[in-house]
């Protein structure tokens, strides 16, 4: 292992050399493009071995990592907004063929308005498309969760695609220190991929596809759910090797920061995550009990781990970098239904900002977080959604 | 359970697909020159040959795409709308 200086972007790209992937088919999108054209350059030196297949679309981008998955092969695609749009039928068709493909997403705002900066409404929108969804907040986490991520969706109990999403700009491009690891490091954590169910190969032919009729189409889906739920398990064990062997670890799908003994807590999604850390140290020295959860599994929902924060908590603020119109933060929603059903409810609001590419800081984050402290404290559940910074 | 739906070559995996045939090809022996031209172009590949050449359908598996009829080069071939055949036509 040896620390490198690398925007988010140029890691991922050597993530995917790192973990052997054999066939990258990707299309260029802003800010996802320096992910494949820095591939195609360690393609070039050799230092990237596989096959690098330059499409003309998104959507034929995923369906080439669905037939190079289908034959074995280990793929992986990178994409943003608009393009992980037009995936999307592949999107679907990955996860119900049950490929394993690793698809790096670098958040970007949908158009119109047309604007390159995050949001995280591109990857909340294929929510229901059975991906695997990890949400990063540094270069270092970028790298290792993607490696981590080829081991989860490889895992013959899960057998799901996973996507890896990382803010566009804020992370993409921005240049910190990761560890880097050889692919031969990597060996000894990652084998080479053996599909454990179904493969194309013409020595044993098969046709996938094919009709299913209502006597059995359930069936499948249910075993999608399952794969789906059994990832946060798998990726605990994957986790806990990967600490033994490398020694990195990034807090399984919530990382908690100050949450042990905190009345209020702030979770978030990708670089909010981070930034909050420097607004909780700040409200602590003023004299706040505040902790943040930052989400880093948002499919499957990490609903224990949520169960057991509220247990602790008076009131939890959920900062969302997306809007479900009509029905407003994707993921405050999901944490107040996945408490519907247990005697540990505390307040839970709602806030909505950040949207593209709008920035969280530090006095964002701190007003948020007071925000519902005098909420709780004036003893009213308060709005149901807050919009943050509306002009 | 397996994991996604996939099948191996076999005869009907998935189940008689001739039900779902609204016309039959029926061949005119008559006419046919026994060139293969429907032999070649059905996609389903249930039109079998005779040694001689002599094409048989499968209509436990045509679906009635009518491709055969469309290709045939000397016209021999009929679609008939399904029921209204003697099926002793074809054999």
């Amino acid at each position: 292992m040896k620390t490198q200086l690398m925007s988010a972007n140029y890691a991922a790209a050597r993530a995917v050399v790192s973990a052997r992937v054999e066939v990258v088919a990707a299309y260029p999108i802003t800010p996802a493009t320096t992910v494949p054209e820095q591939i195609a350059l360690l393609s070039e030196k050799g230092i990237y071995k596989g096959e690098f297949i330059r499409v003309e679309s998104e959507h034929s981008a995923m369906f080439a990592c669905i037939g190079a998955s289908s034959t074995g092969a280990r793929a992986f695609t990178a994409t943003s907004s608009n393009g992980l749009l037009l995936m999307d039928e592949a999107l679907h068709w990955a996860a119900a063929a049950r490929l394993p493909i690793v698809l790096a997403n670098i958040n970007r705002s949908v158009s119109p308005s047309w604007n390159i900066h995050v949001s995280h409404d591109d990857s909340m929108s294929k929510r229901d498309t059975g991906w695997i969804q990890f949400y990063v907040s540094s270069v270092d986490e970028f790298y290792h969760t993607l490696i981590q991520a080829f081991k989860l969706a490889e895992d013959e109990r899960v057998l799901m695609p996973a996507m890896v999403n990382a803010d566009g700009f804020v992370l993409s491009h921005t240049v910190s220190n990761y560890d880097h690891l050889d692919a031969e490091e990597v060996d000894k954590f990652l084998p080479p991929y053996e599909p454990p169910h179904w493969v194309m190969d013409p020595e044993n032919p098969v046709a996938h596809g094919n009709i299913v009729f209502p006597e059995h189409y359930q069936e499948f889906r249910y075993g999608m759910h399952e794969g789906t739920k059994n990832s946060l398990k798998v990726y605990a064990e994957i986790e806990a090797e990967y600490k033994k062997i490398f020694g990195k670890y990034f807090g399984g799908p919530i990382e908690h920061y100050h949450c042990d003994d905190a009345d209020y807590v702030l979770t978030s999604q990708g670089t909010i995550g981070a930034e909050a850390r420097d607004a909780i140290d700040e409200l602590r020295e003023e004299g706040y009990k505040v902790g943040g959860a930052r989400i880093r599994m948002y499919r499957p929902f990490p609903v224990d781990p949520i169960r057991e924060l509220a247990k602790k908590v008076k009131g939890i603020a959920s900062i969302d970098r997306s809007v479900s119109y009509g029905y407003g933060g994707p993921v405050a929603n999901d944490i107040r239904a996945s408490l519907y059903a247990t005697d540990s409810r505390p307040l839970v609001k709602s806030y909505i900002g950040g949207l593209g590419g709008r920035d969280i800081t530090v006095p964002d984050i701190k007003e948020i977080l007071l925000d519902l402290v005098k909420t709780d404290e004036s003893g009213e559940a308060g709005p149901e959604e807050t919009w943050h910074d509306l002009r | 359970m397996p994991k996604t739906s996939y099948s191996k070559p076999s005869i009907g995996a998935t189940g008689k697909t001739g039900s779902w045939r609204t016309f039959d090809p029926v061949i005119n022996y008559k006419d046919c020159s026994k060139c293969r031209t429907c032999w070649l172009h059905c996609p389903e590949a249930v039109i079998s040959l005779e040694d001689d050449g002599t094409p048989h359908i499968d209509y436990d598996y045509c679906k009635g795409c009518g491709i055969c009829a469309q290709v045939c080069p000397r016209k021999c071939i009929d679609m008939v709308r399904k029921g209204t055949r003697d099926e002793e036509d074809t054999e």
